[in-house]
């Protein structure tokens, strides 16, 4: 917080804007406890975006967190554009977490999730920066003792032209920041933007290739231990007791211990000595009821739950879909398997936590979610969260794995129980990772259309059965007995079917569940996009051609159909041996379609010759960066389809490391066209999207090549691998 | 006492034998650039050099660094000038960013052997993972980092 000067005027103020510029905490008051006197008074706060420096630099602030989907850099374009600056001379830093929840949420929301950061914050982010500019142009309009109306501003500098006077963002910082917030923002239209929608250089890069980039992990202070962890292997499950004989005398070894009643950790003063010595600590696990669970089991349960006499109803029901089956032509059924996965982001979980004496409590971790950290660890040690304060950082990806602060609360007991003062450095094994995730959870669908003479699908239902997030990972009710998540892709069904049913039953697992990135449209897409494709090929029509007709009044998803399938030349005849599949999907505020060419040879090897992504996002804030997002999510996906499986026996994970998780690596990855084509008129989300249509555009290529479908995740398990 | 030489500087460590060099630099040394991934040779996230070539550090005991000349990402340049890192910046190659320490080790090792690499040259040197997949951007970063190089080298000749 150096760069901000908080005065006693200022805070309603802020309050104010805040209101005014998201409606976020409308008549919010900042209790005046909360003015912090910092050291150095070097710039202005104009607002809680953006300070201005003397030197004319300019730092925004950025609420949510960067792990590598780019946001840090699209987000203050935002703010940049509306502010009018010189984006060189733009700084970006972290909205400080704890000030932020002192100042009741003043930021926004913080979480990282859902592809949300544009499309949730874009209009209080342009205002923010918009009301900056209104609020510098005043405050040079009133020392010119001219209307502001007849200054301008652009790229920091303030004009007033009738007079021929000129002026700069920070010779009246100090004097905007006394200002009243601007009450009537307008913003620009994005057709005149100068500095979103285009592909600028991503802040952080720099400090990623030259090793000065600082994760959580990376955390180092002096007189800090190290603390590696084992929590029991079933979840659930409870340590009973534990012998540390064979380490206690050990070089390092600090301490031994137990952790919230289910996990062991060793405390050293290195990392590694603390690691080596947990694998010869003898732990005698409580494993609870849970020990006999297997893959097995858990496909039964499933099964059941897909041949359970009831469901719960999707408010989209129309006509009678069972009456119109049984006056269909051809019945088709069908039934789709998708794994639990892991996220296994590339930096393994951690975090470091100072306990000071007098009760300031400091965090660093890797997250997705500054509030969800500083919550967890007040909760966990019974502080109030204005001690707290958490020191955001890079994260070595995320993925869904960081918005629960579960290493956080572990970082902190640990701690509690050192001397008063000393950091300790919690830090996750890869096993450790793989083997205690929330996993994206298991589904499976049923699926049963008929079709008419003429080739038109008439009747549709669907039976999912899934875990449910809202119930099982945020214990909330579930409206109706339906999960949001696990009904993605169905609950929005864009294809017209006159005759549609569409179920959902739950499935609670010992096995945790998490968001994985792109959560229900990771996996519903393969089952829905995966039988529009059987369903075309039982009437004896293109596949491409009946998305077209069934989606002819969805304006953007056939407008995402078009543009991948155009893009890809579909129709025009391929090399013998290849084969095409395509597939279209809605996900998070976006649209995309992909169309995928392989071949499949006599032993299963299939090869993929093109990938074609499309994606229709509204408005394309940073061009590059959604390209970069779509090559990663087409990876994401190619990896999980060919061998992404997570399995269980005796209640617990099978998998450990990336020898038994396996990865997608360089010499495996296709060529991947990115077509962006932004309709404009909506904020669509980019970080999640381009994996929910690349796994049915492929399965449906291999049933194009081979004549049989593809329903059961990953390929690998089907014969087939990746040459 | 074990005697190390890191990016030109003598350093000593009074450590195990056996400990994996990545922690001597990452714990002892507090040397951050070089990461930890999987701890099993398996990802490359710890990549660095042992005269020049790539070696996971995870799975590389210190006591075998000795009298050797390690290189680690920080000492690859002075002012993020390699060509690789350039062509890194340039190509806007990483999303996290997690794993690039251990991707550009592993492209500089490759250049210096084969100054031209083919894609296939680079599908069989490049075997670090990226969770992120930025596959597509690190190809495109070596062969123009391989062009740089030939620039410098016709340059040099002229
Ligand atoms: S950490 Fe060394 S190879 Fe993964
Ligand atoms: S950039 Fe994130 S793992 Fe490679």
């Amino acid at each position: 917080m150096k760069n901000a000067s908080f005065k006693q005027s200022r805070r309603d103020f802020l309050a104010n804007s805040v209101a005014a510029t998201g409606g976020l905490a409308i008549g919010m008051h900042i209790p005046s406890a909360v003015a912090q006197k910092t050291g150095v008074l070097e710039g202005a706060e104009v607002n809680i975006w953006v300070v201005v420096n003397p030197d004319e630099s300019v730092v925004i602030r950025y609420a949510r967190s960067e792990m590598g989907q780019g946001s840090m850099t699209s987000a203050p374009q935002l703010v940049a554009e509306e502010l009018d600056v010189d984006w060189r001379k733009v700084r970006i830093e972290y909205a400080d977490t704890n000030r932020h929840v002192r100042l009741k949420r003043a930021w926004g929301d913080m979480a990282t999730v859902g592809s949300r950061t544009i499309r949730t914050s874009q209009d209080y982010l342009r205002k923010g920066g918009a009301a900056a500019r209104m609020m510098l142009v005043s405050a040079a309009a009133q020392q010119w003792g001219v209307p502001p109306g007849e200054c301008t501003a652009a790229g920091g500098v303030i004009t007033h032209a009738a007079s021929r006077r000129r002026t700069t963002y920070g010779k009246v910082a100090a004097a905007a920041a006394k200002l009243d917030p601007p009450k009537d923002i307008a913003l620009k239209d994005p057709k005149d933007w100068k500095i979103a929608g285009k592909s600028l250089r991503r802040i952080d890069i720099p400090a990623s290739v030259n090793g000065a980039q600082r994760y959580g992990v990376d955390t180092q202070l002096p007189g800090m231990v190290y603390a590696a962890i084992t929590k029991s292997p079933v979840f659930g499950g409870k340590v009973k007791s534990f012998d540390d004989s064979r380490v206690k005398t050990r070089r390092g070894i600090i301490k031994v211990m137990t952790v919230e009643g289910d996990a062991v950790a060793v405390v050293a003063d290195n990392w590694w000595r603390a690691k080596e010595a947990l694998k010869d600590v003898q732990v005698d696990w409580d494993t609870g009821a849970n020990g006999g669970v297997s893959s097995t089991s858990l496909l039964e349960f499933f099964k059941a739950g897909l041949a359970a006499p009831e469901a719960a109803l999707l408010p989209n029901r129309k006509g009678d879909a069972e009456k119109a089956i049984a006056g269909a032509s051809k019945v088709l059924e069908a039934e789709y398997f998708t794994p639990f996965l892991a996220h296994a982001p590339m930096e393994p979980l951690g975090a470091t936590v100072h306990i000071q004496q007098g009760g300031r409590v400091d965090v660093w971790a890797s997250t997705q979610s500054g509030e969800a950290m500083l919550a967890g660890v007040a909760n966990v040690l019974g502080v109030p969260t204005d001690n707290v304060y958490f020191h955001k950082t890079q994260a070595g990806g995320g993925f869904g794995r960081r918005s629960f602060p579960d290493f956080a609360r572990q970082a902190a007991l640990i701690a509690r129980s050192m001397p008063v003062g000393t950091p300790v450095k919690l830090l996750w094994s890869r096993e450790e990772d793989m083997q205690q995730d929330n996993y994206r959870p298991l589904a499976m669908y049923r699926l049963k259309a008929g079709i008419d003479a003429s080739g038109h699908v008439v009747a549709w239902t669907t039976r999912i059965a899934s875990g449910s997030l809202a119930a099982q990972l945020l214990n909330l009710p579930l409206k109706n007995g339906v999960d949001g998540p696990a009904t993605e892709g169905f609950a929005e069904f864009p294809y017209e079917v006159p005759n549609q049913r569409h179920e959902y039953i739950q499935r609670r697992t010992h096995v945790p569940i998490g968001f994985w990135r792109t959560v229900g449209w990771s996996q519903s897409p393969f089952a829905r996009e995966g039988f529009i494709d059987e369903l075309a090929r039982a009437a004896g029509r293109d596949p491409y051609e009946l998305r077209r007709e069934m989606l002819k009044d969805e304006k953007r998803p056939l407008g995402v159909l078009d543009a991948a399938a155009k893009a890809a030349g579909w129709g025009r005849p391929l090399p013998k041996g290849v084969f095409r599949g395509i597939a279209t999907t809605e996900p998070y505020g976006s649209f995309t379609a992909a169309v995928v060419e392989l071949s499949v040879d006599g032993k299963g090897g299939v090869k993929l010759h093109r990938v074609v992504q499309a994606i229709d996002c509204g408005y394309a804030v940073n061009p590059d960066n959604i390209v970069a997002q779509i090559e990663g999510s087409s990876v994401w996906a190619l990896t999980a389809a060919m061998w992404g499986e997570i399995t269980v026996k005796d209640g617990r994970i099978e998998q450990g490391n990336f020898d038994t998780y396996r990865l997608l690596r360089m010499r495996e990855m296709p060529k991947v066209e990115v077509v962006i084509a932004p309709t404009g008129g909506f904020w669509g989300g980019v970080g999640e999207p381009g994996q929910a249509p690349f796994i049915p555009a492929m399965t449906n290529a291999i049933l194009a090549a081979t004549g049989k479908p593809v329903r059961s995740l990953p390929l690998k398990n089907q014969g087939f691998t990746l040459v | 006492m074990i005697k190390l030489n890191i990016n030109g500087r003598q350093r000593e460590v009074d450590v195990e034998p056996e400990m994996p060099l990545l922690w001597v630099l990452r714990d002892v040394l507090d040397m951050k650039g070089t990461k930890f991934g999987c701890g099993i040779a398996q990802c490359g996230a710890c990549t660095v050099h042992i005269n020049g070539e790539p070696v996971r550090s995870c799975s590389f005991p210190v006591s075998a660094a000795e009298g050797q000349r390690v290189t680690t990402i920080e000492g690859i340049s002075r002012n993020s000038n390699h060509p690789v890192q350039v062509a890194w910046v340039e190509h806007q190659v990483p999303q996290c960013g997690y794993c690039q320490s251990g991707q550009i080790m592993a492209a500089v090792a490759l250049l210096r052997k084969k100054p031209n690499p083919t894609d296939a040259d680079i599908d069989s040197a490049m075997t670090n993972i990226c969770r992120c997949g930025t596959y597509a951007r690190i190809r495109k970063a070596i062969h123009a980092a391989a062009r740089t190089n030939r620039g410098a080298a016709k340059a040099a000749k002229a």
